[in-house]
């Protein structure tokens, strides 16, 4: 079977002054289907970076990515973002929604850009919201909203297309403890159901409850471990 | 790819959410179109007061000048060693064998003292025929007009306009009454009514005799023009025709007169006021471009402010396309909405002109109004071509980034 994500030798340098900052130094990292995998690693060490790549968001510098056994380095910003509509969910820290809409049209948007019916695009997003227990909540603006909340609303707009991959940076950076743990709750539920998952945090915690943890450091992988209940932890 | 009818409601809600800056762009669209509107409402009216005033001149008319308006040959006749010739009386009588002509009236004029007992006024005096009132349109508010009979028939009768009539008598009767003029006295047959618009003259100002007396009057044989007019205004240009070759004829093959058609001064005053609108509607449409940069740099503002979402967008699956879209259809909605609220406001503007001066019909042409719209919302969609584009360009990462 082949990887769902086949990162090789990629790097992602930046240009600051006339200085080179290596992000990416070299990363080789493969991701099966319906895999639970943490990214951790000091602040700086290039885990967005690496998440950015992987979801299509930026361009490494160098290496090869294969989504789905397909090389998409090559493809064209209009295709990329036709694979991030479809194939992939993004979380992020400071949640993204546009503030002027309400949850359901957040949770529209991708659909919109999809170019789905209004119809369709409404009933979908509303029984999203209901599984995430937000159903109240619907025509609530995101200034109306807890933290916790919104970040629901945010992964109820990263599932509804039900993409392959969820992408998840920092997703309990910005919630209190408890919020914190429904939502990471919530994406673990998700995968079980068979989404891949992708989470960086550097909360050991929530690092602890994946079933593989990635360390980066300085831009390249330190250890890959799987917590494996039958094996134990492998290096 | 998102449908148009959802970048259209996108747009529109991006609109909603930044009233101020929707409202200041609306108000600069907005005056940038009134400002078309009502500018060539006003060259407009402008225009038709003039064409106007023209017909109440009457209609299908000719006026003969003696000596000729332009050059023959390189050569003015002028230069020819020639004065031109008289128009005489004869002349214009000679004119009543086209029959394309209707009618004429020989005219001869000067300005006089004019006086009644211990009173007296200067006033232009005009020589003329019966048909005068008939051909100019004008109308008499008590007794009649001068007698029908022969052109050199140099009866002592006067009619006068209003004004002289209240200066010199005030409130003795006037009719039947001698006045002087210069050395001649006459009797006051009729009074002027007070004609409407009427261009160069005040018919209240003027004391009207037979030609034949103002001739003598003055001491000169020449008529100052000749008024005709044609049968209709398909006969204009052979009556025109007729007057060259009869007078030509008459003065022994010399073309020494000037014949002006009313079409013709009209079309040049349509012309020169067709030009004026254009100016105006023109410089007003400058202002349009002003709302256009505006808009440009305010759509700029909206992108850095809005770089969070424009980012979240992309992550979402949104093509760089669809942003341009989605910037391009804000701008749009925003300047065609203007352009209606100036349509709006530019039409209360030449109606406020219009209830100001009732004379002036200042209705906008339609052709301004709508290249003011066009030109609003084609500069508006225009000058959001950068903006739409450089969000379209920007990078989703550091759209995204928090800083
Ligand atoms: N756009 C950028 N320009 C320059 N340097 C950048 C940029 N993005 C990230 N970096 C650098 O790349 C390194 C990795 O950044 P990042 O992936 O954000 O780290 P992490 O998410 O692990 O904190 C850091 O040293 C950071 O300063
Ligand atoms: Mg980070």
């Amino acid at each position: 079977m082949t990887a769902l994500v086949r990162l090789q030798g990629i790097r992602r340098d930046f240009r600051v002054g006339d200085q080179v900052v290596h992000a990416l130094d070299g990363i080789d990292l493969a991701v099966e289907t319906g895999e639970y995998l943490a990214i951790t690693g000091p602040s700086g060490s290039g885990k967005s970076t690496l998440l950015n790549v992987i979801g299509l968001l930026d361009r490494p510098t160098a290496g090869r990515y294969e989504l789905r056994g397909e090389d998409v380095t090559l493809l064209s910003d209009e295709q990329q973002a036709a694979v991030r509509n479809r194939t992939i969910g993004f979380v992020f820290q400071f949640f993204h929604l546009v503030p002027r809409l309400t949850a359901q049209e957040n949770v529209e948007l991708p659909m919109l850009l999809a170019g789905i019916a209004p119809e369709e695009r409404a009933g979908r997003a509303a029984a999203v919201l209901d599984r995430l227990g937000l159903a109240d909540r619907r025509h609530h603006r995101p200034d109306q909203l807890s933290g916790g909340q919104r970040q629901r609303v945010a992964i109820a707009r990263a599932t509804v297309m039900q993409p392959a991959l969820i992408l998840a940076d920092e997703p309990t950076g910005n919630l209190d403890t408890h919020s914190g743990a429904e939502v990471i709750g919530i994406l673990e539920q998700l995968n079980a159901e068979g989404i891949t998952l992708i989470v960086v945090t550097h909360d050991t915690g929530i690092a602890g409850r994946a079933r593989r943890r990635v360390h980066i450091v300085d831009g390249a992988i330190q250890s890959d471990r799987a917590r494996d209940p039958a094996h134990g932890e492998t290096g | 790819m998102a449908r148009p009818a959802d970048v259209a409601a996108f747009a529109l809600g991006a609109l909603r959410g930044y009233r101020l800056r929707t409202l200041l762009m609306l108000v600069a669209m907005g005056i940038g179109v009134a400002a078309v509107v009502v500018l060539t409402a006003l060259g407009e009216g402008a225009r038709r007061y003039v064409a106007d005033s023209f017909a109440s001149l009457g209609t299908h008319l000719l006026i003969v000048l003696p000596g000729r308006a332009e050059t023959r040959g390189g050569v003015p006749t002028t230069l020819m060693g020639e004065t031109p010739r008289d128009l005489t009386l004869d002349d214009a009588r000679a004119l009543l064998r086209s029959r394309h002509i209707r009618r004429i009236a020989p005219i001869s004029v000067g300005g006089s003292v004019v006086s009644w007992r211990a009173r007296q006024r200067d006033s232009i005096v005009l020589g003329t025929s019966a048909d005068f009132l008939a051909i100019r349109r004008w109308s008499m508010r008590r007794g009649r007009f001068l007698p029908r009979g022969e052109l050199d028939a140099a009866e002592p009768v006067c009619i006068i306009g209003e004004t002289v009539r209240r200066e010199l008598f005030g409130v003795t009767p006037a009719l039947g009454r001698w006045l002087r003029i210069g050395e001649y006295r006459f009797r006051v047959i009729g009074i002027l009514a007070s004609s409407g618009r009427s261009i160069g003259v005040d018919t209240q100002e003027l004391v009207i005799i037979p030609v034949a007396s103002a001739q003598a009057i003055f001491n000169n044989p020449s008529l100052f023009r000749i008024i005709v007019e044609a049968r209709s205004r398909e006969d204009i240009p052979r009556a025109k025709a007729d007057i060259l070759r009869i007078i030509r004829a008459r003065h022994q093959g010399e073309e020494d007169i000037t014949v002006i058609t009313q079409d013709a001064v009209l079309a040049t005053f349509d012309r020169i006021f067709r030009a004026l609108t254009l100016a105006v509607g023109g410089i007003a449409a400058i202002s349009l471009g002003v709302a256009g940069i505006l808009i440009m740099n305010v759509m700029l503002v909206a992108v850095t402010q809005r770089r969070p979402e424009i980012g979240l967008l992309k992550a979402l699956g949104a093509t760089p396309r669809t942003i341009l879209l989605l910037f391009l259809a804000e701008a749009a909605l925003l300047s065609s909405a203007g352009a209606g609220l100036g349509l709006v406001v530019g039409q209360a503007g030449s109606w406020a002109v219009r209830l100001g001066f009732p004379v002036l019909p200042a209705y906008a042409p339609w052709w301004a109004s709508l290249a003011g719209v066009l030109v609003a919302v084609g500069t508006g969609t225009l000058f959001s071509l950068l903006p739409a584009r450089r969000a379209a360009r920007l990078d989703p990462v550091a759209a995204l980034a928090r800083r």
